[in-house]
């Protein structure tokens, strides 16, 4: 887990200070002005309140000149391609669009090729990524072998090497028997367990959620409540084990209610969505224009604007971006033929910037979803501005106004759904440690 | 309706020529592409396209130096000749490509293929595919190119319904306060989405009639009632549209057997009783003789008008070729 810590390269401890921002801080709400001093890549003291106390002549001093400072994002749930799938994306390239975004760790899932399913293959990819010298990259175990729901895999050996939580990614494991060994297992570690809630019938071979929409256009559908059908078990095996559960990607009203239920009764249940089911709807395929064909289908306006309601309640733990780099030869098809999936990382704070805009939803409280909440979840010191924390840090000009052009993208694959749509933000420096590893 | 003979053939030129209205739209994907102005004319093209077909001499040079591809990703033997006869009838040069027996769509994407065909610089082109939103997805990347929906999945169908629309006016006189059941595996079927809109649009009655499992959950957005009584169903109904039932339906527990189809849903004598009398009977074709239809109707001319629509579909390809050619004359 600390194996991002003080490993980067640097030829001297490093001392600045940023001054003058406007500091946004989750964990504590705070969002006003202030100023952040950093020592051998760690924030040593946080300023609350205007002037520039830490003035020194020993030091270098950025003016952040009133923009946004704020813990660099972290993305609980996204995909490279490597190893496996190199042509859609690789560790770095992956790590350049996060910084480009705004985004300083980000964990992948387990579904590459060979899957992450044994401590050696989580060890070989976060030393892989620390290579890069970029951006925090963490591993998801797979909860079962080769990803297959039958047999569990080296869940305390993974955990070991340094894998932050453990899923199939989006296969659900249909058998209930093994998932409850997981939970039951996995919380003996005192490990995280994220599932998808996937009925794996009634969402067989469809591309659409059963609606009027996909009748029109004929396409296979599943109806939105198999997702809640799939949680509803899901719940009650952790009602049975106890388990630390995350219901993963939710993205329908029901599911929701079915997570109050639960946590009424007591139950710890955490839940992430998708950046894209809080920005699109059902509606947005209608073109049948493919890098809106995702896992789980685009749902009514009706399910988005709970999933809205729910952040403006803290109802939902994370936002993901699920990044899901796709290349042409997966996406120039027709619809029904073209893989699931979207790239988000690089979007994912300026996605968030406009549901703030838009919905006006408290920053802070917003922000805490891809910041200190996946940091407690997953056990990270980052995402926080508080002093020995790592200085994981981004200055961002929030109210900017821009239009994603395909050039603009810095992913390998380009299957952005916000493509000539328009967001708002600039990311004007991201730091890792201290370290600027991006500037606009 | 007027004869051949009693026209010459300067004056059914003539008539071609004054009914021939330039296409709305550059691509021909689905009904809702046009308006009820629209389907009147080329409804009364294709008749006097009919008229040409009835004649000794049928071919004309509208289409004269246009290029015509015919890309059939699906099986198809009455859409695929209909459209080369058409084509053939109007002059133009065509070329028919099966990409599945061919080497084209090899590990192809389907906008390869469209590259593919776009440097070879085709005027029109006609697709049927399997995937819903193929011919959109086509016609995005072909410049210069008209694209007709031969099928895509189960979206749409459209020159299927102008058909049908064109064969139902030839034998009521009108299309307006007919009442229609379509009647089948709705949900499936690109025929049933392309009927429904234009009948809609034409001010027709729509009726939905099948097993719960085939039927959209609401009617709401097909303008139609939604019937899973076939006797209430077609009850007082003109005309009765038989769909055909996949063989692969009974897979997937959509319903348990073609027998217990037949049962309920199969039209036959008895229960075309229950439609209004002089009912006439549809089918877009290939019927499953005995599961949807009983053939003894199928074949009655006083009943069936299966036969009208096969003929039709050559006039009424002529016309929407016709048509998006003169488009492009207009544009150029």
């Amino acid at each position: 887990m600390n194996a991002h810590d003080s490993d980067r390269q640097s030829s001297k401890p490093t001392s600045l200070a940023l001054v003058n921002a406007r500091l946004i801080d989750p964990e504590s709400r705070y969002d006003g002005p202030g100023s952040i001093l950093i020592e051998d890549g760690k924030i040593a003291r946080v300023l609350r309140g205007t002037g520039h106390p830490m003035g020194s002549s020993a030091i270098k001093v950025i003016d952040c000149e009133g923009h946004v400072l704020m813990p660099g994002l972290i993305d609980g749930r996204a995909r490279t391609g490597e190893p496996g799938f190199e042509p859609r994306e690789t560790l770095k390239s992956a790590a350049q669009a996060a910084a480009a975004g705004g985004v300083t760790s980000f964990v992948v899932l387990p579904d590459t090729r060979p899957a992450l399913d044994d401590p050696a293959m989580v060890d070989f990819l976060i030393r892989r990524a620390r290579h890069n010298q970029l951006v925090k990259i963490y591993a998801a175990g797979a909860a079962t072998k080769g990803l297959e729901g039958s047999r569990m895999s080296e869940i305390g050996l993974m955990k070991e090497a340094g894998a932050v939580y453990f899923s199939d990614a989006d296969n659900a494991i249909t058998d209930s028997k093994v998932l409850a060994r997981i939970l039951a297992y996995a919380h003996s570690f005192g490990a995280l367990v994220a599932h998808r809630p996937k009925e794996n019938h009634l969402t067989k071979g469809a591309v659409a959620t059963s609606g009027d929409m996909a009748t029109r256009m004929g396409l296979s559908s599943e109806p939105a409540i198999a997702e809640r059908i799939a949680l509803e078990r899901d719940l009650g095996l952790v009602e049975l084990t106890k388990a630390r559960f995350m219901a993963d990607l939710i993205s329908t009203e029901d599911s929701l209610h079915a997570i109050r239920r639960a946590r009424l009764k007591g139950l710890q249940i955490h839940a992430s969505v998708s950046i894209h089911h809080l920005c699109f709807n059902e509606l947005d395929i209608g073109d049948y224009r493919t890098f809106f064909r995702l896992d789980p289908p685009l749902r009514s306006e009706k399910d988005r604007q709970a999933l809205i309601e729910g952040l403006r309640h803290e109802e939902i733990d994370l936002i993901v971006s699920n990044h899901t780099p796709l290349p042409a030869e997966d996406k120039r098809l027709p619809f029904s033929e073209s893989t699931p999936g979207a790239i988000g990382l690089q979007t994912l704070l300026s996605a968030l910037l406009g549901l703030h805009m838009d919905y006006d939803l408290e920053l802070a409280p917003l922000l805490a979803c891809v910041t200190c909440n996946p940091a407690a979840l997953l056990g990270l010191p980052q995402g926080r501005l508080a002093q020995g924390s790592p200085a994981d840090l981004i200055m961002v000009d929030i109210d900017i106004p821009y239009t994603l052009r395909e050039a603009d993208i810095v992913s390998k694959s380009k299957n952005s759904p916000f493509e000539n749509r328009a967001l708002y933000g600039r990311v004007l420096k991201t730091m890792v440690d201290g370290h600027i590893i991006f500037e606009s | 309706m007027q004869s051949a003979w009693a026209l010459g053939m300067n004056d059914l030129d003539t008539l071609i020529n004054t009914r021939l209205v330039a296409f709305p739209k550059r691509h021909f994907h689905s009904a809702i592409d046009l308006d009820p102005p629209d389907v009147l004319n080329l409804l009364d093209l294709a008749d006097a396209f009919v008229l040409l077909n009835a004649s000794s001499h049928k071919k004309l040079d509208l289409l004269k130096g246009k290029t015509l591809i015919h890309l059939f990703f699906e099986n198809s033997t009455r859409t695929q000749a209909s459209f080369e006869l058409a084509a053939l009838r109007l002059g133009a040069d065509t070329v028919t490509m099966n990409p599945r027996t061919s080497s084209l769509a090899k590990g192809e994407t389907l906008i390869d293929t469209a590259m593919t065909l776009k440097s070879m610089r085709p005027d029109l082109l006609v697709i049927r595919h399997p995937a819903s939103g193929a011919a959109q997805l086509l016609s995005q990347k072909m410049q210069n190119c008209a694209v007709i929906n031969a099928g895509d999945g189960s979206h749409q169908h459209p020159t299927q319904g102008l058909l049908d629309l064109m064969t139902i006016r030839r034998t009521f006189g009108h299309i307006d306060s007919l009442k229609v059941a379509i009647c089948g595996d709705i949900i499936h079927s690109r025929v049933a989405r392309s009927n429904a809109q234009f009948l809609n649009m034409m001010g027709a009655e729509v009726r939905l009639v099948g097993p719960i499992t085939l039927l959209p959950s609401s009617g709401d957005d097909w303008g139609g009632e939604i019937y899973t009584d076939m006797r209430e169903g077609i009850s007082g109904c003109d005309i009765v549209m038989m769909l055909r039932l996949q063989k692969e339906r009974m897979e997937g527990s959509l319903i348990p057997s073609a027998r217990e189809f037949t049962r309920y849903y199969g039209l036959d004598r008895e229960k075309l009783k229950w439609a209004a009398p002089r009912a006439r009977v549809m089918h877009p074709g290939p019927m499953n003789r005995g599961v949807e239809i009983e053939s003894d109707i199928a074949d009655d001319p006083k009943i069936s008008l299966i036969q009208d629509q096969v003929e039709m579909g050559v006039a009424l390809r002529m016309a929407v070729l016709a048509s998006l050619s003169s488009r492009m004359e207009e544009r150029s």
